[in-house]
């Protein structure tokens, strides 16, 4: 009889001596069934972040890695040259039908002004192609069959085998053309995959140094915010209120406003520069390039990136009693030995969660090295962004470049799983 | 379930909203700075005056034709004008991304009566494109920093023993590629034509090598006056009328030197999917604006040539000064001499290639 309460309540019972409610449900199901309606609720309340989430995030990354691969531009625009080229085996020039085909949709495309659209495209692999397309399709109209002789006439650029074999591999609407690109490989008419030349080449090597540059500057935040976080959580508390704000101000003060402080401070008639003349350190032919280059955009970044590093290391530091420490030093341990073996891993949450913060916002950062970066200091975001701008703007292969980072960073926080466990993170 | 009906309800509105206001108002794309004041000045204030049209005002024609190209993908064209380059209006003229005009049907005529097609300098006239002026691009130098006489000809500009200092030019491979095979020896009239072989690109990007470590570039057109200001650069590439806006308004030490000068010509264009409203007012502003007298008061302000062959006559002073304009125009005779014509038609064929091999080459 321990189920009787000390007030002589009795619980109902069924016959098979299972509790129930008052009115005989089995009380398993009447709790299940109030939880149940306890998560609906829950649900209903985040269906607008939700919603939020799924317009303004889970739809243009979707939209985003759809659009690097989808190629739509002869196969929708030259849809009768696509038809007729499928057979052809691009040994030798294709046949009048595949001539008669492009005439026809020249016509069309030239009275919906699309064909320009395809010609945009065959020409970024075959310069010259757009005046050969748009030059031919003004004049198609008053061209008669056979058109191949028409074609030739008109020029003999047409007889470039290459230019129809890459016809041909444009009428599939899915390309990996653009990734290849992003990873400075091409992709031949014939659909041959070959490293481009080198004069080429930029991607790779924006990738290898937006990551490199982005542990550094990891490490930068690490070593610089590492003393500051312990000296704020030991100090009494008058002093580190006052520290605190010497971090957070700059944490508050506009991100273009810190950047552009950097530039009056370093640039060649910087004020750092004229110190150090005035100093006598250097000369005035020799004053130092230490913006527009790598080292500014360190210098900025890691300025601009170390409150999100010293604010969990803070947090996780203020948890720790300063008894362990004594502890360790009075069984024996000396000041070093106690640091390392005792406080630095209890640390580790908020190290962790430091350093994948300022990692992660690092390698998609674009404003600073925009900025300060010059040349040899930019990221691949700025990459990304000059591929979205301009004449030659090449939204599918800024489309590419963003899904290789965004799984470059997808990596990285898996192998940070591995490594410390993202359950072990604390982030404040 | 209440509330989300009422923010559903709230986000309709918004759309109705906006197509409201655009009712009585203009959203015009330009260059900003002094180019945008010039237009402001001698476009859009008398025509505001006159109608009570509000003109909206957008600095984003650096990237006009990539900001077009992604109104009409995404259906929602908020741009009613747009200033651009004669090359990239051919382009997006090609890609459908904005509209054919008839010019002598939506234009106004010479004060003579000439039709529109007749009175626009020739070979300015595109199918999508309203040409408003000829500006060029060349080499300017701060008188301070070469006491003893400054560059002459393009290849001093190269000369770094003779002209030491920082160089500043625009970061694009359009007109430093002509310029570098220029001071390399290459004829004017054969510059494109050595070019479009991939000896001449190597030609020309082993020329740029030469000084590469002695640029910094610049990306919009006020800035090339600035660093000149402030002797960041010494010599820059610059829009001619930002250099004269310099020594006119701001006093500036410059000079410019009309060297192989590249002159280039800017003007309108109309993106496609406009109301039938908002197609009546755009018609409405561009007659107004693209009329003999519009244009030559614009160069009251800025040192850019009118395009019309009408208006040449009417340039006069500049506003407020006693400043002949005409020998601040890119075409007077002895600033026009070496003048070369940037070619369009080449740079959109072989634009992508160059620019990525550009961006290669500046990132290495």
């Amino acid at each position: 009889m321990a189920d009787i309460a000390a007030d002589g309540y009795v619980p109902e019972r069924d016959e098979s001596g299972a509790l129930t409610t008052v009115d005989g449900t089995p009380l398993k199901i009447s709790l299940r069934k109030s939880q149940r309606r306890a998560k609906r609720r829950a649900f209903y309340l985040v269906v607008p972040l939700l919603a939020f989430l799924f317009i303004t995030f889970t739809i243009p990354i979707v939209g985003m890695i759809v659009r690097s691969v989808y190629n739509p531009e002869v196969a929708n625009y030259l849809p009768e040259t696509s038809a007729a080229i499928g057979d052809w085996d691009g040994e030798e020039l294709p046949p009048e039908k595949v001539f008669a085909a492009m005439a026809a949709d020249m016509e069309v495309g030239l009275e919906n002004r699309t064909i320009g659209r395809a010609a945009g495209r065959i020409n970024r692999e075959i310069p010259g192609a757009r005046s050969l397309v748009m030059g031919t399709a003004r004049h198609v109209d008053e061209m008669q069959p056979p058109y191949r002789e028409a074609f030739l006439e008109e020029d003999e650029d047409w007889s470039d085998l290459e230019l129809w074999r890459l016809l041909k591999r444009e009428t599939r609407l899915i390309t990996p053309a653009y990734y290849l690109l992003a990873l400075d490989f091409e992709y031949t008419p014939r659909g041959d995959i070959v490293e481009r030349p080198e004069i080429y080449q930029v991607y790779r090597l924006l990738f290898i140094r937006t990551a490199w540059m982005s542990i550094v500057i990891t490490g930068a935040c690490l070593l610089l915010g590492y003393p500051v976080a312990h000296l704020l959580a030991t100090l009494p508390l008058r002093t580190s209120n006052l520290l605190m704000i010497l971090v957070l101000l700059p944490f508050w003060t506009s991100l273009l406003v810190r950047t552009s402080a950097w530039m009056v401070l370093l640039q060649q008639e910087g004020v750092v520069n004229d110190l150090l003349v005035w100093a006598g350190i250097i000369n005035d032919n020799g004053r130092i390039r230490m913006i527009y280059n790598q080292l500014g955009t360190i210098i900025a970044m890691t300025h601009i990136l170390l409150p999100f590093m010293i604010l969990p290391l803070y947090s996780v530091m203020k948890t720790i009693p300063p008894s362990y420490m004594r502890a360790a030093r009075s069984l024996g341990a000396n000041q070093f030995t106690a640091f390392v073996k005792v406080y630095m891993p209890l640390t580790i949450p908020g190290l962790a969660a430091g350093v994948l913060l300022v990692f992660i916002l690092a390698i998609g950062y674009y404003i600073t090295p925009a900025l300060v970066g010059g040349e040899s200091g930019i990221f691949i975001s700025n990459l990304i962004a000059s591929n979205m701008q301009g004449t030659s703007a090449q939204l599918k292969l800024a489309s590419a470049l963003a899904t290789i980072l965004l799984v470059l960073v997808l990596f990285f926080y898996w192998l940070f799983n591995k490594l410390v466990g993202v359950d072990r993170l604390k982030f404040g | 379930m209440k509330r989300t009906l009422s923010l559903m309800a709230a986000v309709a509105i918004v759309p109705s909203m906006a197509l409201a206001a655009e009712g009585d108002s203009l959203t015009i794309v330009s260059w900003g700075g002094a180019y945008t004041m010039s237009q402001e000045k001698a476009y859009h204030e008398p025509y505001s005056e006159k109608t009570g049209t509000q003109i909206l005002r957008e600095d984003k024609s650096a990237n006009a034709l990539a900001g077009i190209r992604s109104q009409v993908e995404a259906g929602n064209v908020t741009w009613d004008v747009v200033d651009m380059l004669q090359a990239d209006a051919q382009r997006a003229c090609d890609e459908g991304l904005i509209m054919e005009i008839p010019h002598d049907e939506w234009l106004a005529p010479g004060p003579d009566g000439a039709k529109p097609t007749e009175d626009f300098i020739d070979g300015t006239l595109g199918d999508c494109f309203i040409p408003q002026i000829l500006y060029a691009t060349m080499f300017a130098y701060n008188e301070e920093a070469f006491p003893d006489g400054g560059p002459k000809t393009v290849a001093d500009v190269w000369d770094l023993e003779k002209f030491p200092g920082t160089r500043s030019l625009q970061k694009i491979p359009q007109k430093n590629l002509e310029w570098a095979l220029i001071a390399d020896g290459v004829p004017a009239d054969e510059v494109y034509e050595v070019l479009a072989t991939r000896e001449g690109q190597d030609r020309a990007f082993a020329k740029l090598d030469e000084i590469k470590d002695n640029v910094i570039w610049w990306s919009e057109g006020a800035q090339p006056p600035q660093m000149l200001a402030d002797q960041e650069a010494v010599i820059a590439t610059a829009y001619n009328g930002r250099i004269f806006n310099a020594q006119v308004n701001e006093d500036q030490p410059f000079k410019i030197m009309w060297d192989h000068q590249m002159f280039e010509v800017d003007g309108w264009v109309v993106p496609v999917d406009q109301s039938e409203d908002d197609l009546k007012l755009i018609k409405d502003y561009l007659y107004f604006a693209t009329d003999t007298q519009r244009l030559a008061d614009q160069a009251k302000y800025i040192a850019y040539a009118p395009a019309r062959k009408s208006s040449v006559p009417l340039v006069g002073k500049m506003e407020g000064t006693d400043i002949d304009m005409k020998p601040h125009m890119p075409t007077t005779p002895e600033n026009f001499e070496t003048a070369v014509q940037f070619d369009t038609s080449f740079w959109a064929d072989y634009g992508d290639q160059l620019e990525e091999r550009f961006n290669a080459w500046l990132a290495q």
